[in-house]
């Protein structure tokens, strides 16, 4: 029970902690809001596209993602991810990406499809006439899309991208799993060496939900205040 | 790319002596579904009541209604695999916590699987059941009190069932969800389908036949799911009303 907590080993291990976990944690997470939305908005501007091939590729990789559990998908890029460096290098053996590069690549390509679904509804939450208006001054698809529609549809959508984002944060503690040393996989590691599984996990589930938690209300207040009264 | 291929991998003896590995996978998806079913009832249930609790005039309830939901939200879901499986047996009392640890496999892990997964769910579909009973029109509400109904019979008669129709699109997903989710559990040791996936690929080195048959089997999951629950919201279809647009949602 309480009495037994033992708070010296969140003291002594509070450093490794946040210098090597939480790093990772945040690094991952930055890395990979990134390239998710970066990707995610290219893909919606695919789905959105007349271009048949295009929409139809955008959605079945987004169907694909977003119907298998991210635990599979974490493994699926940790073993196919060298074999796709081999084959752009032309090398003839799987090359070594490394458990980072290995989770960068496969949070950015996962969020990506989700960050695409609220994409694709900021597109389209801006209205038709801004678009033809764009096309009418003479600009050209990637000048309308660039300064008329993407600007509003992320204005409209920044809310619900930061919140995905607070959810890609939490999960990347399913990295886990490729044992690596993030925020959890040290609570982990220290857990496990001191025997103190208690605490260590219950001062993790502490931290993360102070972040996420001042994270999600300061979503709430942005929201209110950046909403735009028609 | 030197990997050597093999698809006849599925019908090789696996090393468990329990059948071939496509029975470990069919085995691996009965637990899937087995987690995902169990932790549904408890979601569904609870998260309908915190989500009416979360719409009552009461203040107590809805601020209870709102900590449950902010507490869940807002930590991995992995942490809190880890707190029903590691911790709670070390904080209750002595006897249960011995009881907890005993239990046999696959129970050991099936138990706090279905819990973490429920409760964590619950958040989820309180927010739906939350929504749906606010977007109707506060005339229904109204309505109800006018013709004389208590604060129970409005919700029961009147509100309930025009919400849980309303929102049926979105627990589709959230149940989708808990099915993916539910691949989580492998990390305190139950043989889900992606565990069993990654087990086949640790015993036969046949990494990308054995993911391609766990992907092939989560999207067939899928779109039964959404087949089935399409025939259901045309069978409960109120004619003549049309459900409100489907709003994106951030998800995981």
């Amino acid at each position: 029970m309480l009495g037994q907590f033992d708070f010296n080993v969140i003291e002594r291990s509070i450093g490794y902690l946040f210098r090597e976990g939480m790093t990772f944690t945040l690094t991952l997470t930055a890395l990979a809001v990134t390239g998710g939305i970066f990707f995610g908005t290219l893909l919606a501007m695919m789905r959105l596209s007349p271009i048949k091939p295009l929409s139809a590729f955008a959605g079945a990789y987004v169907n694909l993602m977003r119907s298998v559990p991210l635990v599979l998908v974490i493994f699926w890029f940790y073993f196919l991810v060298p074999y796709i460096g081999a084959w752009i290098v032309g090398s003839p053996q799987p090359i070594q990406v490394g458990a980072f590069y290995s989770s960068v690549i496969t949070f950015t390509l996962f969020e990506a499809a989700y960050y695409c679904e609220i994409m694709r509804a900021g597109i389209q939450s801006v209205s038709r006439g801004q678009v033809w208006a764009g096309y009418a001054l003479g600009l050209n698809y990637w000048q309308t899309m660039g300064k008329i529609v993407l600007p509003q549809a992320f204005r409209n959508m920044l809310p619900i991208l930061l919140t995905q984002s607070i959810i890609l944060f939490q999960d990347t503690s399913l990295v886990y799993v490729l044992s690596i040393t993030d925020f959890l996989g040290a609570a982990s590691k220290v857990a496990q060496r001191d025997g103190r599984l208690v605490e260590m996990y219950l001062f993790a589930a502490l931290v993360y939900f102070v972040i996420c938690f001042v994270g999600s209300q300061l979503v709430k207040r942005l929201q209110t205040r950046i909403a735009i009264i028609r | 790319m030197n990997y050597h291929w093999n698809w006849h991998i599925y019908w090789e003896l696996s090393p468990d002596a329990q059948g071939t590995y496509f029975h470990s996978l069919l085995v691996g998806l009965g637990w899937t579904l087995a987690t995902a079913l169990a932790a549904w009832i408890i979601a569904l249930v609870l998260g309908s009541v915190l989500g009416v609790m979360r719409t009552t005039p009461s203040k107590w309830a809805v601020k209870l209604g709102n900590a449950y939901v902010e507490l869940f939200r807002n930590i991995p879901l992995l942490v809190q695999m880890f707190l029903w499986y590691f911790v709670l047996p070390e904080i209750v009392p002595g006897g249960i916590g011995t009881w907890i640890k005993q239990m046999p496999p696959p129970w050991g892990a099936y138990i706090p699987a279905v819990l973490c997964l429920g409760f964590f769910t619950a958040a989820r579909v309180s927010e739906q059941v939350r929504a749906g009973i606010q977007s109707l029109p506060r005339g229904q509400n109204m309505a109800g009190t006018a013709l004389g109904l208590t604060l129970p019979q409005t919700y029961r008669y009147v509100l309930l069932p025009m919400a849980f129709r309303i929102i049926l699109p979105p627990l589709t997903s959230e149940f989708m969800n808990i099915i993916k989710n539910s691949s989580v559990a492998l990390t305190i040791g139950l043989v889900e389908l992606t565990a069993a996936a990654r087990s086949m690929q640790e015993f036969s080195f046949q990494v990308f036949e054995a993911f391609t048959a766990a992907t092939t089997i989560y999207i067939l999951v899928n779109v039964i799911v959404v087949f089935g629950m399409r025939r259901v919201e045309r069978k409960v279809n109120v004619p003549g009303f049309i459900g409100p647009a489907v709003k994106v949602e951030a998800g995981h």
